[in-house]
């Protein structure tokens, strides 16, 4: 009895144990209900405030769609989340915390801003291109630079790009209310809009960037699934120690895999400017940075997945402006059902990967 | 000169919201927790003051209601990264986003049920966050402005830090959490209980937190409610976190220099042109410089603690 009790106060009533690789279908259904567990968790908000969540759902849903309009919004939407998305997957995949998508999408959209600003008598699809081509520069140097840092000193990265956020929003503050003020506006400081000539062209009522979009994305599935570099990437993710021993440079596939990285968040930032903003605001990247690394991480690093996921994020944002005129609730209930979102599959990736197991009694364990 | 004394007694209040955020962060950071939701934490404890402040009308319920917001959002990134072992990074950050949507979702929608349009805390509260006045010291020239000048906040601030300086450095349980940052596996051999300091320290981070976000609706907005109210402190409490190298006194110093360089350019003469820009880059980029030169050095003592941003399992090889 004695010895009994010893053994209970070692063992733990409950205790965590890996699980065996769990089957990609039992994760996925695991996944698709941890998503249905956070709208209920959402309803359940909705209804305490007093309002009937699934018709509040329906409005965010059919607000997304209910115009043409209104689907172009979304789409406008999805297309700098999607690719900044992408771009942080990259990073993501080395295990490289590039929480810097915010400054280098804001960098990314000044280099461009400047072709842009002071180039704009180029011919239309050599300014267009050589905006691409300063945007990534742009987004890649801002990648490079703690990357560099990273493999040389060891410098924390997630702070690093964390910090440099900051200080790209206040290089455009500076930018807006210095060398690059439209001298036509004398009150209110801003950067004058960007001519008809640096403006992206529209496709089907739409900005180009739905095309650049598409084509990062298969872009980002080929590179990390088909090609040698992509399959560096993972490994060196998985063990630099691996990846050394296997012949690797990993300085070398870090460098360019985070100049990669922030290359594609830059690329978004000029089709922000270009596309949709059709100048420089202080409010270009406006938190999708963040968002992206949300959207990676449900998405599961996978660049279907991460297409999913960031469509539904649109919905939700564009939606949420019209359960604001509808409903007179603010617009921010699209931060919160994102956040109860991620936290259930956040909660639920833990049931993937491991299991509970409950203190046995002796005689079952016999 | 009376310039100058009214310059460091400003920039002290302007640094104290940071100190919360910094101390709330630092003792995550210390039990091995990297906790990017302090912007979120804030804004809910922001958001939970001000309510408990509008419905009592007592200053202390309303601390208080911001503190346990923000221990009950840093809950929710205990259970989340301690026990389900989910990445901090992106945890972290879906605090911030949830915590700032909530926080202006609720006051948008306590906006909507006021009858005036306007959320404002009543008399009976706003007089008690004013400066303190005691009469005859904050009277002595020079010390008077420069000590007994501040609103409460800035005293509970600073008693705080030193509070937490003792608690970490000074005591047995700190230096079992300093162990548990360093090396988790390490103090668990040592019969330390990880998990349950964890939560602790993360909660107890999450609530000094909230306390911070009070002071943003409280001081700074002058007990008016408006979205996105702590607006960019939180991040600029993560900074400051790296800056005081993750020591709770000098986090008191650090913060009074972010809050110097937040008020410096109303106080620089206007011949001198500097973009003001600048001065609000500067605390980042300091922290950059100070990010690089301790990984370029090495110093052990003054970076991050080992284990953080590392889940712990017991069971991991």
């Amino acid at each position: 009895m004695k010895e009994e009790m010893k053994r209970k106060k070692k063992e733990p009533l409950i205790r965590t144990v890996k699980r065996t690789e769990l089957s990609q279908g039992k994760a996925v259904v695991l996944r698709i209900a941890a998503l249905f567990a956070a709208l209920v968790a959402g309803g359940l908000f909705i209804l305490a405030i007093g309002y009937h969540p699934l018709h509040v759902y329906k409005t965010m849903v059919s607000g997304a769609f209910r115009s043409k309009l209104a689907f172009q919004g979304t789409i406008k939407v999805l297309i700098p989340l999607l690719i900044t998305s992408l771009g942080v997957t990259l990073a993501f995949k080395m295990k490289f915390w590039n929480i810097g998508a915010e400054g280098q999408l804001i960098m990314g959209a000044v280099f461009a801003s400047y072709f842009a600003l002071f180039q704009d008598t180029l011919p239309h699809w050599l300014l267009i291109l050589l905006m691409l081509l300063a945007g990534m520069i742009g987004g890649g140097l801002m990648g490079l630079l703690p990357a560099y840092f990273k493999s040389k000193y060891n410098t924390n990265e997630t702070l690093f790009t964390l910090m440099l956020n900051y200080i790209a929003f206040n290089v455009v503050v500076f930018l807006r209310e210095g060398p690059w003020r439209d001298p036509a506006s004398p009150g209110y400081a801003k950067i004058a809009r960007f001519s008809k000539n640096a403006q992206l062209d529209k496709v089907f009522g739409i900005h180009a960037g739905w095309i650049f979009a598409i084509i990062i994305l298969i872009f980002v599935a080929i590179y990390l699934y088909m090609t040698k570099r992509g399959y560096e990437i993972a490994v060196v993710g998985e063990s630099q120690a691996t990846a050394r021993y296997a012949g690797m440079n990993v300085k070398k596939i870090v460098l360019r895999t985070m100049f990669l990285s922030g290359g594609i968040c830059g690329i978004a930032g000029m089709i922000e400017a270009s596309g949709s903003a059709m100048t420089l605001t202080s409010g270009i990247a406006g938190g999708v940075g963040f968002t992206a690394i949300i959207v990676a991480w449900l998405g599961a690093l996978n660049p279907l997945s991460i297409f999913i996921v960031a469509s539904l994020f649109s919905i939700m944002e564009k939606g949420s402006s019209v359960v604001e005129s509808t409903y007179g609730l603010s617009g921010a209930c699209a931060d919160v059902l994102q956040g109860i979102i991620l936290f259930f599959v956040l909660g639920c990736e833990f049931f993937v990967r491991y299991r509970f197991v409950v203190r046995k009694e002796r005689g079952a364990r016999a | 000169m009376s310039m100058l004394i009214k310059f460091i007694a400003v920039s002290i209040a302007s640094g104290t919201p940071i100190l919360f955020g910094t101390l709330g962060e630092i003792i995550t950071e210390k039990v091995g927790h990297l906790n990017l939701g302090v912007e979120g934490m804030m804004a809910i404890g922001a958001c939970a003051g001000f309510m408990a402040g509008m419905s009592t009308d007592s200053f202390v319920i309303a601390l208080l209601a911001a503190f346990a917001a923000g221990a009950l959002s840093a809950l929710l990134y205990a259970v989340l990264t301690v026990t389900f072992m989910a990445n901090q990074n992106v945890t972290g950050l879906t605090l911030t986003i949830f915590g700032v949507g909530l926080a202006n979702f609720c006051g948008y929608y306590a906006i909507g049920k006021s009858e005036t349009g306007t959320l404002k805390l009543p008399e009976g509260i706003t007089s008690q966050m004013r400066n303190v006045n005691i009469p005859g010291l904050s009277d002595i020239p020079v010390i008077g402005p420069l000590l007994f000048s501040y609103n409460p906040f800035v005293y509970i601030g600073i008693a705080m830090a030193f509070i937490l300086w003792f608690y970490l450095h000074r005591t047995k349980t700190g230096l079992n959490i300093r162990a548990i940052g360093e090396n988790p596996a390490a103090a668990d051999a040592a019969g330390i209980k990880v998990t349950k300091w964890k939560y602790i320290n993360i909660c107890l981070g999450g609530g000094i937190c909230g306390i911070g976000g009070a002071y943003t609706i409280m001081i700074i907005n002058k007990g008016v409610w408006i979205s996105d109210c702590v607006g960019g402190l939180g991040w600029i409490a993560v900074a400051l976190v790296i800056f005081a190298s993750w020591s709770p006194v000098k986090a008191i110093f650090g913060s009074v220099i972010f809050g110097a360089l937040r008020q410096l350019k109303y106080y620089v003469p206007a011949a001198i042109a500097i973009p003001g820009a600048f001065y609000d880059m500067l605390p980042y980029l300091i922290t950059t410089i100070v990010l690089i030169a301790t990984s370029i050095k090495m110093s052990r003592e003054k970076s991050q603690p080992q284990s953080c941003g590392i889940n712990y399992f017991r069971e991991e090889r």
